[in-house]
């Protein structure tokens, strides 16, 4: 085990994929000379050279319908969105070519692209910039949808997401980049479609992705010291694949469930969850289930109006004791 | 070196496939037999049979929803697409794909697009491709001048140019995007100039004389595998049908049409072959083995087997 951040766990899976495969390389907005908006790909460029990790100009459409057609014929990209809140101008080659052309080609053509970058709000960056965007994409079959919420996760997860046949879409978070977390030795590549519990608890489960970890596990431990009810925290890791029969298997042990996410509450990848518990589990629920969500509004710059619109320990505390009221 | 009227034979033979081939999908269509959208190319043959001509076998092909020509061109069989559009799992895509989006992995036709522009970007995708593995393998996309006016076309065009991409695009300017005719969509109606803005070569010409398509394209390839330096032609066309099966047609006039069928990319071929000493009876024959493909291809179509329920989720996934 070694201690990294998360965005050097992140760059040490590319890296280590880049190394074992020619096929694959790295495109985006200032990947290469500026070494990452984010310093996610610092070091690359010196380190694989220009071929492989390529500067685009700002053209999310073009290049990511570029690295789609190179993937059809072979190659193994990983695409960079600056934020997946730029991703919305090239939805249209996530949506109807990249997640369509195995379909509509009658298997004959694959996809194994990467698509990857920060989502979520970062710290008052305003309305255009805070999308938490796996409420769109978890919908649609033909790709996968990827949410490391740990450092360890940010690695394998990666991997695995660049060996895939299929499109992947690794949504990251900018207020996760600089945590500190450990990383097994070697060839570490984690499971998609398999939640994890990250803490075991018996009164209520709340299943989360993503950052919203955190104030989960706060949560969870405030109550733990405060003597209140014991929570289970289960982190599903990935979207589609969605793991539900982990959650449904915690419900069944404290019959109460809240399910946390930073996206607006309408739809998505909670309430999809939400649905396949209630029909698998309704049996052994003591409560309604509840979700404690991003606001459902545009995101606010004022600080403390922002983090007002995103859930945080307080208002998942609050959601523990609604469930907990039944 | 081939006899060129060997050549022109081929190529005439591939037009007049193309013709029959959707005269007789228009009469399936009608008959309820395919479903969907059905954009037919007829008229514009000479474009995708002279362009396809100055192709290697390793070279991609990318096109629009208007792909029956390039597909059959390529080497996709009749049968395998008349059963595509009947939907039929002996289809060039399963029945999955339709008349939109002809897929054929083995001869390197990387589709049949149904959003107009999109498809741009991933044949300058399958150029990336070849110059990062240095295959030499040139890639050609066709696209209407509809889709000169969408972000993705001039994204992928100023990449292909800025990254020196093997890529040759190919505009078949046939007048109307849909209804609309291309002087209340384009503010230059030369699409052509498109390349000025980015630096790379142009070509601009009438898709008439199949045999001069081939040779203009064959530059482009050229300059493409040889400089992987893209260029942007400007086939100048015209579809005597509707944009699709549903389209009345109703923005242009019954004399429009009858004049432009005058300067019949078929009737050109034919000319000239006869002026190359090509005899009734020579062509005679070459119609009528395409009218027996196509009357096989129809009865294959027919004859062949739905998809299986199980395919609904088959090919999402790899």
């Amino acid at each position: 085990m070694r201690e990294l951040r998360y965005r050097e766990a992140l760059r040490e899976a590319m890296a280590e994929e880049m190394e074992r495969d020619e096929r694959v390389f790295i495109m985006g907005e200032e990947v290469g000379h500026y070494q990452g908006a984010y310093k996610v790909t610092e070091g690359l460029l010196a380190r694989f050279g220009e071929k492989r990790v390529i500067d685009t100009p700002i053209a999310e459409e073009g290049f990511a319908g570029i690295a789609v057609g190179a993937a059809m014929v072979g190659l193994r990209p990983i695409v960079e969105f600056m934020t997946w809140n730029f991703s919305a101008v090239a939805f249209d080659q996530i949506l109807s070519h990249a997640s369509k052309l195995r379909q509509m080609s009658g298997g004959q053509f694959t996809v194994p692209i990467v698509f990857r970058g920060p989502n979520g709000a970062a710290k008052q960056t305003g309305a255009q910039h805070s999308h938490a965007m796996e409420t769109f994409y978890a919908q649609i079959p033909g790709i996968k949808v990827v949410v490391p919420a740990t450092v360890a996760d940010a690695k394998g997860l990666m991997k695995a997401a660049i060996r895939d046949e299929n499109p992947v879409l690794v949504l990251e978070d900018e207020r996760l980049y600089g945590t500190k977390g450990e990383v097994p030795d070697g060839d570490h590549v984690a499971p998609f479609g398999v939640a994890a519990v990250r803490r075991a608890g018996e009164d209520v489960t709340l299943a989360t992705w993503g950052k919203m970890l955190l104030p989960c596990l706060d949560a969870a431990e405030q109550l733990a010291k405060g003597g209140g009810p014991s929570c289970e925290v289960i982190d599903l890791r990935t979207l589609r694949p969605l793991d539900h029969h982990t959650v449904v298997e915690s419900v069944r042990k404290t019959g109460r469930l809240v399910v946390v996410h930073e996206a607006w509450p309408y739809g998505g990848p909670g309430a999809e969850l939400v649905d396949r518990v209630q029909r698998e589990a309704f049996d052994a629920l003591d409560a309604p289930v509840l979700r404690c969500t991003g606001r459902d509004a545009s995101m606010p710059y004022n600080k403390k109006l922002e983090d007002l619109t995103i859930p945080d320990a307080k208002t998942v505390l609050a959601a523990v004791r609604a469930v907990m009221a039944y | 070196m081939q006899d060129e009227r060997d050549v022109l034979l081929g190529l005439y033979r591939q037009m007049v496939l193309i013709r029959r081939f959707e005269e007789a999908s228009a009469k399936a269509y009608s008959q309820g037999k395919i479903g969907g959208f059905l954009h037919l190319y007829i008229g514009q043959e000479a474009c995708a049979v002279g362009a396809l001509a100055a192709l290697e076998k390793r070279d991609y092909v990318v096109t629009t929803y208007r792909d029956h020509a390039q597909a059959l061109i390529r080497g996709t069989s009749a049968r395998a697409c008349m059963a595509e559009m009947f939907g039929k799992v002996t289809g060039c895509s399963k029945g999955l794909g339709g008349s939109m989006h002809f897929f054929d992995a083995e001869n390197r036709m990387l589709g049949g697009h149904g959003i107009v522009g999109g498809h741009v970007p991933l044949a300058a995708g399958a150029a990336f491709a070849s110059k990062y593995r240095g295959d030499g393998a040139v890639a050609v996309c066709f696209f209407g001048e509809g889709s000169a006016t969408i972000g993705a076309f001039s994204e992928a065009l100023n990449l292909a140019a800025l990254w020196k991409l093997p890529i040759v695009f190919i505009c078949e300017n046939n007048e109307y995007s849909m209804g609309t005719p291309l002087e209340r969509s384009l503010a230059v109606a030369d699409v052509s100039q498109k390349a000025l803005s980015v630096g790379i070569e142009r070509d601009r010409f009438r898709c008439t004389d199949v045999l001069e398509v081939r040779d203009r394209v064959a530059v482009a390839v050229k300059r493409a595998r040889e400089k992987n330096e893209p260029t942007l032609i400007e086939a100048l066309t015209y579809r005597y049908r509707g944009h699709s099966m549903s389209d009345p047609g109703k923005y242009r006039t019954q004399d429009e049409i009858e004049a432009r069928k005058k300067d019949d990319p078929i009737a050109r071929a034919e000319a000239s072959l006869r002026g190359m000493g090509a005899s009734d009876d020579e062509l005679a024959k070459i119609n009528a083995s395409v009218e027996a493909e196509v009357e096989d291809c129809v009865k294959f179509a027919d004859e062949s087997a739905e998809p299986d329920e199980s395919l609904i989720e088959a090919f999402n996934y790899a």
